[in-house]
């Protein structure tokens, strides 16, 4: 206790503030702070004399006003009578929509190529690096106008298809039509719920097989003006007071998605018990048309009482109708964004897969595993390793990327909110400043799933 | 280099060679491209020999090893392991190297796995041993290299000399009945070459066959039955290690013993 | 025992691999054909690159280079048989744009600024790429290139770079001698505080001055000079009317007889269509001539105007500001306060709202102060603007909204990566640093600008921008775009800078505190050399992302060559045309990011080799 001395007290002096070096950081950060805080400060009361000017002031009410414009390609329910939040909601759908296929198709298509170019194979390889190198060198937005345009201009126009001497014809027997107005495809659809232009039921809802309907979320029946809310399907269907609300959840997708999440499980579970077999015995029983059953016979169950069929696109006068419309826009942006981005996943991939050195392939050689063990148990998990966090970055550019949509007109957060709605309302600072929050939101929540995977695959070295 | 591998006395009670053939090579070539890399090999491995194999550098020495568990492919001649021909069928290659154990230069751990796992993964899906007795293989061979307390990290934690020895447990879970060493000690600094070397002659005292690529001389000389030099792709002479190293016959491999013996 | 003693007595020669694993066939084997499933994959990818090709070269190959309009490719494709979508190319559309396309609409006899700047920015740029092959006394030029480079685009007089330069300079002063007399902490912030207090006035203030003096001295002679080039240009103009009623009459000679040829018909109606293309492309060149030189004429015109009013203009300017000033004091106490035309605006909404009680009379005496204040401040620019055009010793202004194609492109990509390079490196050391504060700052603004979309800040340039900065500012888009691009190139250089930073060992920063090196002198002399040689892959892969992001300001109205592409398409010449233009670009951009990107990968096999 007593062989440490107190410093000798000596009083504050201003200069310790910068050689001091316990104050000086202090020091640092304080002068950082108030040059942070003016700079923040002067943009804040610019803006405030600059809408003052202008009379606006900022306010977020717009939102609930009648937005009167039309979104050609959405998820929800919208006509051009719902509100500006509706419009933004749908376009946010429409965005995680075009992002949720693209990084699907991007991932498939990049990691096939990506195998491709590390095949031996003298010819394949050359074709893929030339892809690769096509599509990462050339702005997306140019590849975006360049399908768009391409669609318009060469695809045939629906009434190509009609009459007796028809220039084109539907494709995979009668049931996907490509037209320069989009692509018709089939439309999953619970219970017999086809209804002629007059809104009345062409077939009679058969039996008990009629779906389950919709609920709800903030209903209001008195609400004269949410009639079109009212249930399409399920027993209810037709009646004015089953639904009106601001979000609807089907209760078909649900059951599906219940039972699909179950069947998973349920596979999930065959293969737990499989490792536990093959610790306590060696041998590995054959479990796969198990778990693939599991999967899918109660899904084929689920949709015959729910009475599932597709309804198909038909050519009625000089366009089709019934089917789902994916419109050229959402069209033009996937496979632009699909084959942009999985030229950089295709490098990712094979720089992963060359990354493990072949001292790790040999290793396992030498033990006598399979090549496709080897595979499987040594190369890919270190592979993925490092393949995944660059990948999860490269959804994330293809998440950002989708908001070149509005080059297409494809109504995504951009074309809604930041489009449309901002120059019907002349509200700038609000609509942007929305739209840079619902995106950045997005980013982070990847970036959270990045972190949290990086952080659980660290490598352990000493 | 000239000095012992060991201090002790090496117990040669289980260091026996039988008649029985482990390995045959006849007539075996091999090129790189144009460059003829391995040119007329021709040996025969009893079973108990440990063989060392020496020459300098780009004498092909690592290459014969590799070809004998087919990490490398030979164009020429024929290869039998075990009573096996390697061969083009996959089968064959399988067989042989579930036979064969090889240790490598760099460890090639797998880093991604715990010490544990990198032993039974290969009994697991190779033999289809139950992971609770490969775990106790796996353990007993960890207690055999000494390191039965490392068993649950990573091989990045682990020092080289002690990640060489979980690669000689690693090989020797599958119960090898030859072992083949790429230059086990190369990789390590000189206060771990005595630890690997260590659990190499206990290997070697409980009779397994063994073709070690090494410059190790003391380990040549002490446990080594037979030692081979090769050049320029070729065996150039090969001898008891006695006579070997006291009498060596051709001129390229005194010119190699003076260098590396430091005459 | 005994007999496993072998010596070799005779050494085996070299031999001859088997011929199948050797030459082509061996190359072949395998490369092409190893295995069923390689010999598919070839034969499947043969068949592909034929069909490719098969459909790919014939268009590309096809003579269509001299065609004015889509139909008239169309008609030369017809002629040779051809038909049909992807019968050829329409090269015309490239021959008939490519300037533009290159240039926008800028001046056609200023063309060799934008082509020397940019044959400048391979000397500027040499030093940085080829290090190890070219002198670093090169890197003097390099950094004075970033406002070299505006400066030949803009125009502007010579002063305004060098004022920009010396603020630098003065500030790197500034530093040396706080710090030498005071601490290197202090001498930061007063270098800071320098540089902003030089940007926001004293650049301004000086340039203002310089105008005035030399402007006044210069006055006489720019007159004289104005005059007789405006003769000059007279007579040019006159001269090029003539030629233009000639070309014009050859153009109708050969119409009419085309006319006549039509009613007989066949082929001398072709060939007199092909012959007309000669005197209308004369035609249309002499135009172009004209144009120009009658804008340059009316520009100089309007100049020579601006000077003979001006000493008229000083005379009168105080007698105005003085009445102004009077009349404003005279202004009652209950509408004094209004200062502004938009305030004038703001101030009788509020008087309707809230039932103000204010004089009719008050009102007027208000709106023609407000009027007279106008004028004046009108009088004061118009001064300032002659002035500053006759003491101009310089480069010919252009205005942005000329800037274009892929010119602007370029402009915006070089820029935004040379401002955003220093930005990001502060940025880095910033998110580096262990002053929470300050690397909280800096992350939130990384993790801000990378998380949302460029697109998105564009629309903050195009929209609000403006509206942050202080009333009154109006600067031009190009700008406003150029900062925004900055700004989200430096939050990935930022990282980029950092991933080199932390690759360093901690060695290098124990080594340099160990020399008594304080924090700048550490970073600058011993970190980011080190760290910026490993981060220059990364640097030009975000330069490639950056340049390649230059094309979304098309969809902000900037006319880079997407922007132009779509007036082309809509021309109705041209109409129908996506694969050419489109083409075009494509390949415009493809080159710069193809060489940038295999630049990038042979510095980093050197770097690999080097360690």
């Amino acid at each position: 206790m007593t062989t440490l001395s107190d410093p000798p007290k000596e009083g504050f002096r201003l200069s310790q503030l910068i050689y001091d070096t316990r104050y000086r950081s202090m020091t640092i950060q304080v002068v950082a702070l108030i040059g942070f805080l003016v700079l923040i400060g002067w943009l804040i009361s610019n803006t405030a004399q600059n809408l003052a000017a202008l009379g606006k002031e900022p306010s977020f009410r717009f939102l609930t006003d009648p937005a009167g414009y039309d979104i050609n390609q959405r998820l929800i329910d919208y006509t051009n009578q719902d509100t500006h939040l509706r419009a933004a909601f749908s376009g946010v759908l429409n965005t995680l929509l075009v992002a949720f296929l693209g990084c699907i198709t991007a991932t498939i298509i990049g990691v096939f190529v990506g195998v491709l170019r590390l095949s031996k194979n003298w010819i394949v390889s050359r074709l893929m690096a030339v892809y690769v190198e096509m599509f990462r060198n050339v702005p997306v937005l140019l590849w975006i106008v360049l399908v768009m345009a391409i669609l318009i201009e060469s695809l045939p126009p629906p009434k190509a298809f009609r009459g007796e001497n028809a220039t084109s014809a539907m494709m995979l027997n009668d049931t996907v039509a490509i037209t320069n107005r989009g692509i018709y495809v089939p439309e999953p659809i619970f219970g017999r719920d086809a209804k002629d232009d007059k809104g009345n039921f062409l077939d009679e809802p058969t039996g008990w097989r009629v779906g389950l309907g919709d609920i709800a979320i903030g209903a209001n029946a008195e609400d004269g003006s949410c009639k079109r809310y009212y249930a399409t399907e399920g027993p209810g269907a037709g009646e004015p007071d089953t639904g009106c609300g601001t979000f609807q959840i089907s209760l078909d997708l649900m059951a599906v998605l219940l039972v699909l999440f179950g069947g998973f499980y349920a596979s999930h579970r065959i293969k737990t018990r499989a490792d536990h077999i093959q610790e306590a015995t060696g041998e590995r029983p054959t479990t796969w048309y198990l778990r693939f059953g599991v999967v899918v016979v109660p899904m084929v169950i689920l949709l015959y009482v729910l009475g599932f069929y597709l309804g198909y696109p038909e050519l009625k006068g000089f366009n089709f109708k019934g089917g789902t419309h994916m419109r050229n826009s959402l069209i033009a942006l996937w496979l632009a964004l699909s084959l942009y981005t999985a030229a950089f996943i295709a490098e990712i991939v094979r720089a992963g897969i060359m990354a493990i050195s072949h001292g790790q392939t040999e290793a396992a050689a030498a033990l006598g595993l399979r090549p496709n063990r080897i595979m499987s148990l040594v190369v890919l998990p270190q592979a993925l390793r490092v393949i995944i966090p660059p990948l999860i970055s490269n959804w994330l550019n293809l998440t950002k990327n989708s908001s070149l949509a509005i080059a297409v007109g494809y109504m995504d957060i951009t074309g809604t909110l930041m489009g449309i709605t901002l120059n019907q309302t002349g509200r700038e600072l609000e609509t942007v400043m929305l739209g840079m929050l619902i995106y950045l939101t997005i980013s982070l929540s990847i970036s959270a799933v990045m972190n949290w995977y990086n952080n659980s695959v660290k490598l352990v070295e000493r | 280099m000239s000095e012992l591998a060991t201090d002790r006395e090496i117990d040669r009670s289980h260091m026996s060679v039988s008649d029985e053939v482990a390995i045959e090579i006849a007539g075996m070539n091999k090129w790189y491209g144009t460059f003829h890399v391995l040119r007329d090999i021709n040996l025969t491995v009893q079973r108990g020999e440990r063989i060392v194999i020496c020459g300098p550098s780009g004498s092909g020495k690592s290459t014969l090893i590799r070809c004998i568990n087919a990490l490398e492919e030979h164009q020429q001649g024929k290869i039998v392991v075990d009573g096996t021909e390697l061969s083009n069928d996959l089968k064959n290659i399988d067989k042989i190297r579930r036979e064969v154990g090889m240790v490598f230069q760099h460890f090639n751990l797998f880093p991604h796995l715990s010490i544990l796992d990198n032993l039974t993964l290969a009994p697991i899906w190779v033999r289809k041993t139950p992971r609770k007795e490969a775990e106790e293989i796996a353990m007993h061979y960890l207690e055999k290299v000494k390191i039965p307390e490392q068993a649950d990290k990573f091989p990045g934690q682990l020092s080289g000399g002690q990640q060489q020895r979980v690669a000689i447990a690693r090989s020797l879970c599958m119960q090898p009945r030859i072992m083949l060493f790429d230059e086990p000690t190369s990789a390590l600094d000189p206060e771990m070459i005595k630890e690997v070397l260590d659990t190499m002659i206990e290997l070697a005292e409980e009779g397994m066959t063994m073709l070690c690529v090494t410059h190790e001389m003391g380990f040549a000389r002490q446990v080594a039955n037979r030692v081979i030099f090769m050049d320029a792709g070729q065996i150039i002479e090969q001898n008891e290690p006695e006579e070997f190293f006291g009498n060596p016959q051709s001129d390229r491999t005194k010119l190699f013993l003076s260098q590396i013996l430091g005459h | 025992m005994s007999d496993i003693g072998f010596v070799r007595k005779e050494m085996v020669p070299e031999q001859e691999p088997p011929a199948s694993t050797t030459g082509v066939i061996g190359w072949m084997r395998e490369n092409l054909f190893s295995g069923w499933f390689n010999t598919a994959l070839t034969i499947v990818s043969v068949f592909f690159l034929a069909m490719i090709l098969m459909g790919l070269v014939p268009w590309v190959l096809s003579p269509t280079w001299k065609a004015a309009s889509l139909n008239e490719c169309r008609d030369i494709l017809h002629e040779m048989g051809r038909e049909g979508h992807y019968a050829g190319a329409c090269w015309g559309v490239i021959r008939d744009r490519w300037v533009q396309l290159f240039f926008g609409f800028y001046p056609a006899d200023l063309y060799w600024r934008p082509i020397v700047a940019i044959a400048l920015l391979g000397v500027a740029l040499a030093p940085v790429l080829f290090s190890d092959k070219v002198s670093p006394k090169l890197f003097w030029f390099t950094a004075i290139f970033p406002v070299l480079f505006p400066w030949m685009l803009w125009g502007g007089a010579f002063w305004t770079p060098l004022l920009v330069v010396a603020g630098f300079v003065l500030a790197y002063f500034v530093y040396s001698y706080v710090e030498r007399v005071a601490s290197s902490l202090l001498a930061l912030i007063a270098a800071i505080l320098f540089a902003v207090i030089w940007f926001v006035w004293g650049v301004g203030t000086v340039s203002g001055v310089v105008n005035t003096s030399l402007g006044a001295a210069r006055l006489d002679g720019q007159l004289e000079q104005v005059t007789t080039e405006i003769t000059r240009l007279e007579a040019e103009v006159a001269r090029l009317d003539g030629e233009i009623k000639t070309a014009e009459d050859a153009v109708t000679a050969v119409m009419e007889a085309g006319d006549s040829a039509r009613e007989s018909g066949g082929d001398a109606f072709r060939t007199l269509i092909a012959e007309a293309r000669v005197p209308r492309n004369v035609l249309g060149a002499l135009r172009a001539e004209k144009g120009i030189v009658d804008t340059n004429l009316s520009h100089l015109k309007s100049y020579k105007r601006r000077m003979e009013l001006l000493p008229e203009l000083v005379e009168k300017l105080p007698g105005l500001r003085e009445a102004a000033a009077v009349a404003r004091d005279a202004l009652p106490a209950s509408v004094s306060h209004v200062t502004t035309e938009a305030g004038l605006d703001k101030f009788k909404t509020r008087i309707s709202d809230e039932g103000l009680d204010i004089l009719q009379d008050d009102m007027k005496a208000l709106e023609a102060v407000l009027k007279q204040e106008n004028e004046v401040r009108f009088t004061e620019g118009s001064i300032d603007v002659t002035y500053a055009d006759a003491a101009r010793i310089g480069l010919r202004p252009v205005e942005s909204r000329n800037f274009g194609g892929y010119m602007l492109s370029i402009t915006i990509g070089v820029v935004a990566i040379a401002v955003s390079l220093p930005l990001g490196i502060l940025l880095a050391l910033g998110r580096q640093s262990n002053l929470p504060l300050l690397k909280s700052l800096c992350v939130g603004f990384i993790e801000f600008i990378r998380g949302v979309p460029l697109i998105t800040l564009l629309f903050v340039a195009s929209t609000l921008l403006n509206i942050f900065l202080p009333p009154g500012t109006n600067f031009d888009i190009i700008l406003r775009v150029i900062i925004m691009a900055t700004l989200f190139s430096a939050a990935y250089m930022a990282e980029v800078v950092r991933g080199g930073l932390a690759a360093l060992p901690t060695g290098q920063y124990e080594g340099a505190d160990s020399l008594g090196l304080n924090y700048w002198q550490s970073q600058r002399l011993i970190i980011m050399p080190q760290a910026l040689k490993i981060s220059i892959p990364g640097i030009v892969s975000s330069f490639i992302g950056l340049f390649k992001d230059t094309v979304l300001v098309s969809i902000i109205g900037l006319l880079d060559p997407l922007g132009l592409s779509n007036a082309v398409r809509a021309d109705a010449a041209w109409n129908g045309i996506v694969w050419e233009i489109y083409g075009f670009i494509a390949l415009l951009f493809f080159i710069v990011c193809f060489s940038m990107s295999r630049y990038s990968m042979y510095l980093e096999r050197k770097l690999h080799t080097g360690r």
